[in-house]
């Protein structure tokens, strides 16, 4: 039977795998675990639900937790979320002393493995407080930050330093998104899962029943979003943009396709608002999709044309370079991670507004050679960028320099 | 300064242990909006930030046209509006200063010698701030020697261009003269092939990206062994 590692050999290169067991070497045995608030939807449980069984195969000991947390704890870090990305939120004493409960029973649950554990990563904000309430912790523990906290409403990031000052680390996705801390912060983009059912390779057959399910005309274009219904990812801004092209490019379609996660709350109101905004537009789609859909939602980037992700503000997108991996040029908001994988003119188009938006598309379906071009340029540097074997390489990394006290060079040759 | 790689390779000092290298990024959590900000940061700025901003473009994701061969530049340029001031950081050579301290100093100057002449500072939003970074390289083997230097321009094809990195840019801040690995191979064998070493100094590592700097040693390799002038 082939490995898992094999397999990623045989996309990403053997070169490249042989180089994580090298960085694996030194790590062999190492007790691992990654704390994150669900293993359902999202890019975060998606990375690690490979992270951890190749670094199982690397000869590590890894594992992933997740805490619990009922309806109101889950409300109260959607409100951290939004606050870290800059928007103001109220957060009472009585929230914050229930997510402090949450965490200290949480981490009386999950204290034998937590402080036995050489290395612990941490996942945003949500479990942030497990370093200070785990007693007799012995390994180097890593707050990872998959969102934009450049600009956080002050007295969230106020209330949430205090619990990531102890940390040895920290991971955030893009320079622009660091905030001081008194620590090392890494730099490390977040990236895509080639081999996962998002982003196999599909039989067209498959393609055209989505199609067909969803009642998508194949002889129209398609234009897509797929992203949680949240008003970071702009969906009525997608609708706008989809009517400001419609106008020049009369049979284009829109997918408007969100995933559903436990930890988002919010998502019933902004669904309500999309679906208010579509309106009775029979070419708009809009679709709530169960967040085991990954096929679906692979189809559905495979079946568009151009592919879009309008993003206001974005801790990555992994979306784009999804889409991008599919061999579609995107049309990205200029925001966060996006214009790291969107390179203008080249992978796609940043824009700042649903017009730009809806410019840059109909530039893209009335040159088609360019759109084919783009999307296979798109994929090619998706494969030397965003997949998971170049994020892992970073993830190895870090814990060897912590492990082993590395400074500027790391010589494993 | 490090041992040139053959020096380093194990038993055999003639063979050349072909290496490759990733480059890890750590922000220093500092960064400028203006000229004067860029400067004062600049000047105590931790070594391997000046490393990374001066190389480590080469490696990092993008299509841009290498207009500008360092970050500094291209930021003044792209942040600031200063296509001269960025002209002038982009001749700063860093193969000619024998250590990052010296290549700091260089690059303060000419900061200094803009700011001297200017009447109002530029400002650029807090979006499109210069952001100090720090690297961390990592060393790889990829269990390939060569060893003969008609073997040389066949295993600089077939290997990735971080390992063109590694032996043609990261080798001029380890060897003791300052040049690549691959110079640095060739002066130490028998022959000492100076023809070709005289070639391969005249390949600029800039201005190009890694891939085009492959092809271009590749053929100086070939052009110059097979010709006979090695």
């Amino acid at each position: 039977m082939t490995s898992l590692l094999e397999r990623y050999a045989e996309i990403a290169g053997a070169d490249v795998v042989d180089q994580l067991r090298q960085l694996a070497e030194p790590l062999r045995g190492m007790r691992v675990v990654h704390v994150n608030s669900t293993k359902l939807g999202g890019g975060v449980a998606e990375i690690l639900g490979k992270l951890i069984p190749l670094k199982r195969e690397l000869g590590i000991d890894a594992s992933w937790e997740t805490i619990s947390g009922n309806g109101e704890f889950f409300t109260t870090t959607k409100a951290f979320h939004n606050g870290l990305q800059g928007e103001r939120v109220t957060l009472n004493d009585v929230q914050l002393r229930q997510y402090e409960e949450t965490n200290a029973a949480n981490a009386a649950a999950l204290e034998d493995v937590l402080a036995e554990a050489d290395m612990v990563f941490i996942h945003d904000p949500q479990p942030a407080p497990l370093l200070g309430m785990v007693r007799g912790r012995r390994g180097r523990w890593i707050w990872r930050c998959h969102i934009d906290v450049s600009r956080p409403y002050r007295p969230v990031w106020k209330y949430l330093r205090q619990h990531l000052t102890d940390y040895d680390a920290s991971i955030f996705s893009l320079a622009e998104f660091v905030q001081a801390l008194p620590h090392d912060q890494y730099i490390i983009p977040p990236s895509i899962d080639p081999l996962s059912e998002k982003n196999e390779d599909l039989d067209p057959v498959e393609i055209a029943a989505v199609r067909e399910q969803f009642g998508l005309d194949p002889d129209r274009d398609l234009l897509v979003q797929v992203s949680r219904f949240d008003r970071f990812k702009d969906p009525v801004g997608v609708i706008q943009a989809y009517r400001l092209a419609k106008r020049f490019c009369p049979t284009l379609q829109l997918v408007l396709a969100g995933g559903e996660a436990t930890d988002d709350p919010e998502g019933d109101i902004v669904l309500a608002e999309t679906e208010a905004a579509a309106a009775d537009d029979p070419g708009i789609h809009v679709l709530r999709l169960p967040p085991d859909a990954h096929r679906t939602i692979n189809a559905l980037q495979r079946a568009a044309d151009v592919v879009i992700q309008k993003s206001i503000r974005e801790g990555f997108g992994l979306t784009v370079a999804e889409a991008m991996w599919k061999g579609k040029p995107v049309v990205g908001g200029a925001t966060g991670g996006i214009r790291l994988q969107v390179v203008n003119h080249h992978t796609g188009f940043l824009v700042y507004s649903p017009e730009g938006a809806a410019l840059r598309i109909r530039y893209l379906l009335h040159h088609r050679s360019l759109l084919e071009q783009m999307g296979e340029k798109a994929r090619v540097f998706v494969r030397s960028h965003f997949l998971l074997t170049r994020h892992l390489r970073e993830y190895l990394t870090v814990m060897l320099s912590l492990t082993h006290g590395f400074k500027d060079r790391i010589e494993l040759a | 300064m490090r041992e040139p790689e053959h020096e380093r390779s194990g038993e055999d000092e003639s063979v050349f242990a072909i290496k490759d290298c990733a480059l890890a990024a750590i922000a220093t959590g500092r960064g400028a909006q203006n000229l004067k900000e860029l400067r004062d940061e600049l000047l105590t700025i931790d070594p391997a930030s000046v490393y990374y901003h001066f190389w480590g473009g080469l490696l990092r994701p993008t299509f841009d046209d290498p207009r500008y061969n360092n970050d500094f530049a291209r930021w003044v340029h792209s942040g600031l509006h200063n296509p001269a001031l960025a002209e002038r950081l982009s001749v700063i050579d860093p193969c000619e200063f024998g250590d990052l301290e010296s290549l700091r100093r260089e690059t303060v100057e000419v900061i200094e010698e803009a700011l001297d002449s200017m009447e109002v500072l530029p400002w650029t939003p807090r979006e499109r701030q210069f952001h100090f970074i720090r690297s961390q390289i990592v060393v790889f083997s990829t269990h390939q020697v060569v060893r003969e230097p008609i073997e040389l321009a066949d295993a600089i094809e077939a290997a990735s261009v971080s390992s063109i990195f590694y032996h043609f840019v990261d080798a001029r801040r380890r060897t003791p003269d300052g040049i690549d690995d691959f110079r640095a191979w060739l002066a130490d064998l028998d022959d000492g092939y100076p023809a070709l070493r005289a070639r391969l100094a005249g390949i600029d590592p800039f201005f190009q990206t890694l891939s085009e700097l492959r092809a271009e040693l590749v053929a100086a390799i070939r052009n110059t062994i097979e010709g006979g002038a090695s």
